[in-house]
C-alpha cells in the first residue's frame, strides 16, 4: 500500500508508528494535555474508550469529568455541545457512525452552523465532531454511510476526511484549533489497515489544504479517506501496464476546498477523474467537477469522470464491496478521461 | 395494573439488598427464582402452550449459540446476542394476536421468529443480504431497526393509523433497550401515543447496559416504567427473565390497546427487566466495562431455566420430552443455516427496491458495474484495498 509522500508536517523530530486511529487518540490526548477547556463527550467514549478505542485510555488520564459518557442522544450530544462552548469550553462530541449523526443534524445545521453568522460575530461554536465514517468493514445497516455532502452543502462547518495517520493527527489538532465547528470524518475502512510514522507532540497540518499523494502528468484523481488507497493501488497499476502517470490529489479538507490545489493539477493534466463513497448525484464529485470547469475550461481535454458509489443504499456486507469503488472501477475511470 | 381478570397479580416483595434486587423491587412476577407458581397467580395460558413457549425459548438460546459461533467463524457478521433476554422475547410475541404488529430492533431475533418470521430470513440479513429483510406475506414484522428509538414513533403511527381507518382489531408492539429511552425520538413517540391514545405497547428491555453505558447513567429516573406517567399513558415493571409474568403483563396491555374499559388508556410502557448476559454485539468486550460476576446473580433467574423448572414440577415435561424437544430445535436450526447459506450473491439487488421502478440513471450504473464483473471477474470486488 502506498503511504509515501507525507512530509509536509512540521515535527520535534520524533516520531512513532501509529494507525490511523491511534493517531486520533494521540491527537486527543496532545491537545487535551495542552488545553484544560477540551472535553470529549459520546456515547461509550469513556470506560469502554469508544467503539473504535478512538478514545482509549482518555477516561484513565484524564477523569469522568473531560471524557464524558453521555446517555444515548445524538441530538442531545451535539445540543449540549454547543452550549458547552458557548460557556467558552471546548467540546469534542463523538458519534459513534456517521449514519447515527442524523438525529443531531438540526443541531449542526440549525445552530452550529449559523451561531456566528446569527450573532453578528459575537459568539462562535468552537467543536469538532468526530465520526467514524464509510464503508468496507462488513458492518451492518447504516454503519457505512459516507454522506459529507449533507455537511459540506451547511454554510458555516468545516469538513474533514484524513486519510493517513500523520495527517489524522495534524488535522485534528488544526480542526481543536480552529475557532469554528468542523466536522472531522474518520475513514474506518483505514482505522487500522497500516501504521506510519507521526510526529510526537503537537503539530498541525492546515484545514484547506490538499496533498499530492502521487505526482502525474496524464490525469488527475482527486479524492478523500479510504478512497486514497484505490485510488493510489489504480494509478500504480496504470502507469506499470500503461505508463500512465496519475496525479492523485488526497483533499483532506473538504469544506473548505483547495480550489488552487485542484486546479493547478488540472492545468497540468487536462482530465480529471473524482473517487467518492458517496452515491454520484449530488455528491461532492458534481461540486468539484464544476469547479474546474468554471476555473480551467479551456485547459480541459476529456468529460470529467466521477467514480462513486451508486444511487442506491449501501448494501449489506455481501454485496458491499461491489458498491465501493474499487481500484478496476477507478481505473477503467481514469482509462476514459485519458483515452477520451 | 389491571391485569386479565382471572390473575391476581403478584409484585414480588424484595428487599434490595444489592444492585440486582433492588432491580427486582417492585416488579410484577409469576414464577420464583426456582420456578415455583407464586401462590394466587394465573400464568393465564394452558399447559401446552407453556410447553411450547418452553421450546421456543430453548429453539432461540440455541440459535444464539450458533449464531455467535458462526460470527467467530466468519460466516456471518456483527450479531447482536440475546441470551438471557430470550424469554421475554418470546413471551411478548406470544401475547400478540395475529394481526397485530411487531417492531423490533436488531436484537429481537426470538419475538420475530415467534410472530412468524423463519428462521433462514434471519440469517440472511446476518450472512450479509438484504433479502433477509424481506418479510413473508401475512406476517406482521417489520425488518430490524438499527438506529436507534426510530422504531418508536412509526409503531406510534401505524397503530394511530390504524385506529383512524377504524381496524380496532389490531395493536402495535414495538421493541426498545433502556438506552433507546434517552432518544428524543423515543420520547416524541410516546408523546403522541398519550396525546392520541393509540393502541400501541412499547416494551423497554432494560438489559441494564447501553454497550458500556449502564442503566443508572443513562437516566436519573428510578425506574423507567415511570416514564409513562409524564405521557399520561400507563407503565409497568416485569421481571423480563419470567416469561409467564411478562406473557400476563404483555397480555393485558394488549387487550386494554384494543378493548379499553372506561377510564383506560390504550397505550402501555412495559419496563422488562432484565440483563444481557453476553456481549452487546460480537465486536464488543464486556470485560472492559463491567464486572463478570454480575452476570453470574442474574444468571440465578435464567428465564428458560425457571420456565423448565415450573414445567418439571407441574409434570407437563419430563427428560424423555426435553430430548426430544433438544433433538428438533437442533435439527431446525442446522436446516435453517442450511438453507441461508445457500442464498447466492446477486449484486444486481443492490439496484433493486431503490424506487419502484428503476431510473435510467441507476440502471445505467448497474449495467456499469455488470460490465465490469465480465471484464475482471467477481474477485476483484472482494476488497477495496487490494
Ligand atoms: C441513533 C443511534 N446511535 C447510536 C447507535 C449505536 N448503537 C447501537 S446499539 C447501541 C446501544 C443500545 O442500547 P439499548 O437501547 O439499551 O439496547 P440494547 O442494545 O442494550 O438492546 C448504540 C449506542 C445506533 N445504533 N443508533
Amino acid at each position: 500500500m502506498s503511504t509515501d509522500s507525507i512530509n509536509d508536517h512540521p515535527s520535534n523530530g520524533e516520531v512513532q508508528q501509529l494507525t490511523l486511529v491511534e493517531a486520533i487518540t494521540d491527537g486527543l490526548s496532545t491537545e487535551m494535555n495542552r488545553d484544560e477547556s477540551i472535553i470529549v463527550l459520546g456515547e461509550d467514549v469513556g470506560v469502554n474508550g469508544g467503539v473504535f478505542r478512538a478514545t482509549d485510555g482518555l477516561y484513565e488520564e484524564f477523569g469522568g469529568d473531560r471524557v464524558v459518557d453521555t446517555p444515548l442522544a445524538e441530538s442531545g450530544i451535539v445540543g449540549s455541545a454547543i452550549g458547552l462552548a458557548l460557556s467558552g469550553l471546548k467540546p469534542i462530541p463523538e458519534m459513534q457512525f456517521m449514519g447515527f449523526m442524523y438525529p443531531a443534524f438540526d443541531q449542526l445545521v440549525s445552530h452550529a452552523a449559523r451561531i456566528r453568522s446569527r450573532s453578528q460575530g459575537q459568539y462562535s461554536c468552537q467543536m469538532v465532531v468526530r465520526a467514524p465514517y464509510g464503508g468496507g468493514i462488513r458492518a451492518p445497516e447504516h454503519h457505512s454511510e459516507s454522506k459529507e455532502a449533507f455537511f459540506v452543502h451547511e454554510p458555516g462547518l468545516k469538513v474533514v476526511a484524513p486519510s493517513t495517520p500523520a495527517d489524522a493527527k495534524g488535522l485534528l489538532t488544526a480542526s481543536i484549533r480552529d475557532p469554528d465547528p468542523v466536522i472531522f470524518l474518520e475513514p474506518k475502512l483505514i482505522y487500522r489497515a497500516f501504521r506510519q510514522d507521526v510526529p510526537t507532540g503537537a503539530y498541525k497540518v492546515p484545514l484547506g489544504s490538499a496533498s499530492v499523494r502521487r505526482t502525474g502528468s496524464d490525469v488527475s484523481v482527486y479524492t478523500w479517506g479510504a478512497m486514497t488507497q484505490p485510488a493510489l493501488i489504480a494509478a500504480d497499476h496504470l502507469s506499470d501496464e500503461k505508463g500512465i502517470e496519475t496525479e492523485v490529489i488526497d483533499l483532506r479538507t473538504l469544506s473548505p476546498l483547495d480550489v488552487e490545489t485542484i486546479v493547478e493539477s488540472f492545468k497540468k493534466t487536462g482530465r480529471a477523474a473524482i473517487v467518492h463513497e458517496a452515491p454520484k448525484t449530488a455528491g461532492l464529485g458534481a461540486e468539484i467537477s464544476t469547479i474546474i470547469q468554471e476555473e480551467a475550461l479551456v485547459y480541459q481535454e476529456a468529460p470529467i469522470q466521477r467514480i462513486t458509489g451508486f444511487d442506491a443504499p449501501m448494501p449489506l456486507h455481501a454485496l458491499e464491496g461491489y458498491y465501493l469503488p474499487q481500484a478496476v472501477r477507478i481505473q477503467e475511470g481514469i482509462l476514459d478521461a485519458v483515452e477520451f | 395494573m389491571s391485569t386479565q381478570d382471572e390473575t391476581d397479580p403478584s409484585i414480588a416483595e424484595i428487599q434490595p439488598d444489592s444492585n440486582i434486587e433492588s432491580e427486582f423491587d417492585q416488579v410484577f412476577r409469576i414464577l420464583d427464582d426456582d420456578g415455583h407458581l407464586l401462590p394466587g397467580v394465573d400464568p393465564g395460558l394452558s399447559g401446552d402452550k407453556r410447553l411450547a413457549m418452553y421450546e421456543d425459548i430453548k429453539l432461540a438460546r440455541h440459535f444464539d449459540q450458533r449464531a455467535i459461533s458462526l460470527q467467530r467463524q466468519g460466516r456471518i457478521a456483527t450479531y447482536a446476542p440475546m441470551t438471557g433476554q430470550e424469554g421475554s422475547q418470546v413471551a411478548t410475541s406470544y401475547a400478540l394476536d395475529e394481526q397485530d404488529w411487531l417492531f423490533p430492533t436488531y436484537r429481537e431475533h426470538a419475538a420475530k421468529y415467534v410472530h412468524g418470521v423463519d428462521l433462514p430470513s434471519l440469517l440472511t440479513a446476518l450472512l450479509g443480504y438484504r433479502e433477509g429483510y424481506a418479510v413473508p406475506e401475512g406476517v406482521n414484522v417489520m425488518p430490524e431497526y438499527i438506529p436507534i428509538a426510530t422504531q418508536v414513533p412509526h409503531a406510534m403511527g401505524m397503530a394511530w393509523g390504524y385506529t383512524l381507518q377504524g381496524k380496532d382489531d389490531r395493536a402495535v408492539l414495538c421493541h426498545l433497550g433502556d438506552g433507546a429511552t434517552s432518544e428524543g425520538d423515543f420520547h416524541e413517540g410516546l408523546n403522541f401515543a398519550g396525546v392520541f391514545d393509540v393502541p400501541s405497547v412499547f416494551v423497554c428491555n432494560n438489559n441494564q447496559w447501553a454497550i458500556s453505558v449502564p442503566r443508572e447513567r443513562q437516566t436519573a429516573s428510578e425506574t423507567i416504567a415511570q416514564k409513562a406517567q409524564s405521557y399520561g399513558i400507563e407503565g409497568i415493571r416485569v421481571d423480563g427473565l419470567d416469561p409467564l409474568a411478562v406473557y400476563v403483563v404483555t397480555r393485558e396491555a394488549i387487550r386494554k390497546a384494543k378493548n379499553p374499559v372506561d377510564g383506560e388508556r390504550r397505550p402501555t410502557l412495559i419496563e422488562s427487566v432484565q440483563y444481557r448476559y453476553g456481549a452487546h454485539t460480537t465486536s464488543d468486550d464486556p470485560s472492559v466495562y463491567r464486572d463478570e460476576a454480575d452476570a453470574d446473580k442474574w444468571r440465578k433467574r435464567d428465564p428458560l431455566k425457571r420456565l423448565e423448572n415450573h414445567l418439571y414440577q407441574t409434570g407437563l415435561l419430563d427428560s424423555e420430552r426435553e430430548a426430544e424437544i433438544q433433538a428438533r430445535i437442533e435439527e431446525q436450526v442446522a436446516t435453517a443455516i442450511e438453507t441461508a447459506e445457500a442464498v447466492e450473491a446477486a449484486p444486481e439487488q443492490i439496484f433493486e427496491h431503490v424506487y419502484q421502478e428503476t431510473p435510467d440513471r441507476l440502471q445505467a450504473q448497474m449495467d456499469e458495474l455488470n460490465e465490469l464483473r465480465k471484464k475482471y471477474g467477481e474477485g476483484a470486488f472482494s476488497g477495496v484495498l487490494e
